[in-house]
């Protein structure tokens, strides 16, 4: 006589070290494995597209840093782009190359946190971490001396950035560049051929080319199951289109492709930057834009490459001084779309770092 | 760079196989009947040579007096893009066909659109609040929603 069983259901979060944020899942179990899940959101949902069409254009500014709050410069830049595209603004040759390096630069520190809180999640309990964290210190470092804030930057303005770079900027971004690709390199010796983090990561939680188009994946999620797309190259904005550097991309797009595709995009991150640095000319750092911008009636969508993937910013203008609607394309939960897909079959222990390599910020899923 | 592909040239390859399905185009974007939706959505994303097999976002803007949503569709093999739009007059029970069926990316956003402008989207497989608590009253998003 077969025994009878019945699913066992197990709540995460929201509030667990496991899941980056208080982003909850219901996990339905058959034993140690998954059957099924379903993602719950909203435990840190503000509004910000509703109260985005109560503020001034640039007062909207400090609600994006509040998005992805570990990538807030990224935030800035595309909201800035979307509202420049809009209004029709230029932006000044040096604002340009500022913004190109800050956005590298918050690339490379939200990608320390990816990777340290996958290996986290992996069970390398916060010593990776807290190495990922030294490193991203000097580019906290860096931020403050441009704009006084250690996380939420609220740097970059409609038409440029807020302040020019202080004289001792680029002697330290120069020392920085120049020391990050070793502790790249010894993170890399330590981890890449770790045979805990093989065992765990290679062919877990696997998302095939044609299923990460399908569910709109983007970023470093979609590079790692082996499509060549990122849109500062395949749709290049500010002045992308300058700089030389590569796509990386994985094969078989498991955890440790999404985890490899990280740990390359921060060396190319730093090609841009070094070529930005050569470039850089002198010059006014921001366009001569009204204190209230009225952008003429229309609707305007820019998006850029930020750590997660397309950030998006869809605006309508209906001629005032605020938006008449505001939408945000969150890569972070259209990114959730496969994870049911990629987590059934697997143990629970699975589970937490197959989720943990999508890598999310809970403040953009709900926003 | 991705090309924007012109709505008025697209229309007409949607008119020869669905007539009457166009509300109105132009370069920028093509607004399609709501009850068409699924047709051309389905026309697009399996006609070689356009092969719209991304869809990037999809958003809807409350006007007063109808409901816009808004589709935006890619090409990752062409690196093309083009704008889709439809439109809902229903304020009280506004719905239209989902799309999860074509690309499983409209999933949340559909959800979202739901949540907090209050359209339904029938043959979703999870119709239901993502963001906001069951039995919230109104759609925040809505205009006049205070």
């Amino acid at each position: 006589m077969a025994l009878k069983t019945e699913p066992f259901v197990l709540n995460l979060g929201p509030v667990h070290p496991s899941t980056h944020g208080v982003f909850r899942m219901r996990a339905t179990l058959d034993g140690e494995v998954v059957v099924d899940i379903e993602p719950i959101f909203g435990y840190l949902h503000r509004g910000v597209e509703k109260l985005a069409e109560q503020r001034t254009y640039t007062g909207i500014i400090p609600l994006t840093d509040r998005l992805d709050y570990i990538s807030a410069m990224n935030n800035n830049f595309a909201y800035c782009l979307a509202v420049e595209k809009l209004a029709g603004i230029k932006v000044p040759e040096r604002a340009e190359y500022i913004r190109v390096i800050m956005a590298e630069l918050q690339r490379i520190a939200a990608f320390l946190i990816a990777v340290g809180a996958f290996l986290n999640d992996c069970g390398a309990y916060f010593t990776p971490f807290l190495y990922m964290f030294r490193e991203r210190e000097k580019i906290v470092d860096l931020f403050e001396m441009v704009s006084g804030q250690r996380l939420t930057y609220n740097y970059m303005r409609v038409g440029g950035v807020s302040q020019d770079l202080p004289e001792e900027f680029l002697p330290a971004l120069r020392k920085f560049v120049d020391e990050m690709p070793r502790f790249i390199d010894e993170y890399d010796r330590l981890l890449m051929q770790n045979e805990i983090l093989l065992a765990r990561a290679k062919g877990v939680g696997i998302l095939t080319k044609e299923q990460a188009i399908n569910a709109s994946a983007s970023g470093p999620v979609l590079r790692a199951s082996g499509v060549k797309w990122d849109i500062r190259k395949a749709d290049p904005y500010s002045i992308y289109d300058r700089f030389e550097f590569d796509i990386p991309t994985g094969t078989v797009g498991d955890c440790y492709d999404r985890y490899r595709v990280r740990v390359e995009e921060m060396r190319q991150s730093l090609r841009i930057i070094k070529q930005a640095m050569a470039q850089i000319p002198s010059g006014p750092v921001r366009a001569e834009v009204p204190h209230l911008i009225r952008p003429p009636v229309g609707e305007a969508y820019a998006r850029i490459e930020s750590p997660k993937g397309e950030l998006g910013f869809y605006l309508v203008s209906d001629n005032s001084i605020a938006p008449y609607r505001c939408h945000i394309r969150p890569p972070s939960l259209i990114n959730l779309t496969a994870l049911r897909e990629m987590v059934r079959g697997w143990k629970v222990a699975d589970l937490i770092i197959i989720f943990g390599s999508i890598d999310i910020t809970v403040g953009e899923i709900d926003r | 760079m991705t090309v924007a592909l012109s709505g008025k040239e697209i229309a007409n390859q949607i008119v020869e196989k669905f007539p009457d399905s166009i509300v109105a185009s132009s370069e920028k974007e093509i607004v399609v009947k709501s009850g068409s939706l699924l047709d051309v959505a389905a026309f697009l994303k399996d006609t070689p040579g356009l092969d719209f097999n991304y869809l990037n976002y999809i958003t809807a803007v409350d006007y007063y007096d109808h409901f816009e949503v808004v589709y935006m569709l890619s090409s990752l093999e062409h690196n093309h893009s083009l704008v889709l739009k439809t439109r809902c007059y229903d304020r009280e029970n506004p719905v239209l066909p989902s799309l999860v069926r074509l690309w499983q990316g409209a999933d949340f956003q559909e959800r979202e659109i739901y949540d907090l402008m209050g359209i339904r989207f029938e043959g979703h497989p999870n119709m239901k609040r993502i963001f906001l608590w069951e039995g919230f009253q109104g759609h925040p998003l809505r205009k006049d929603f205070m």
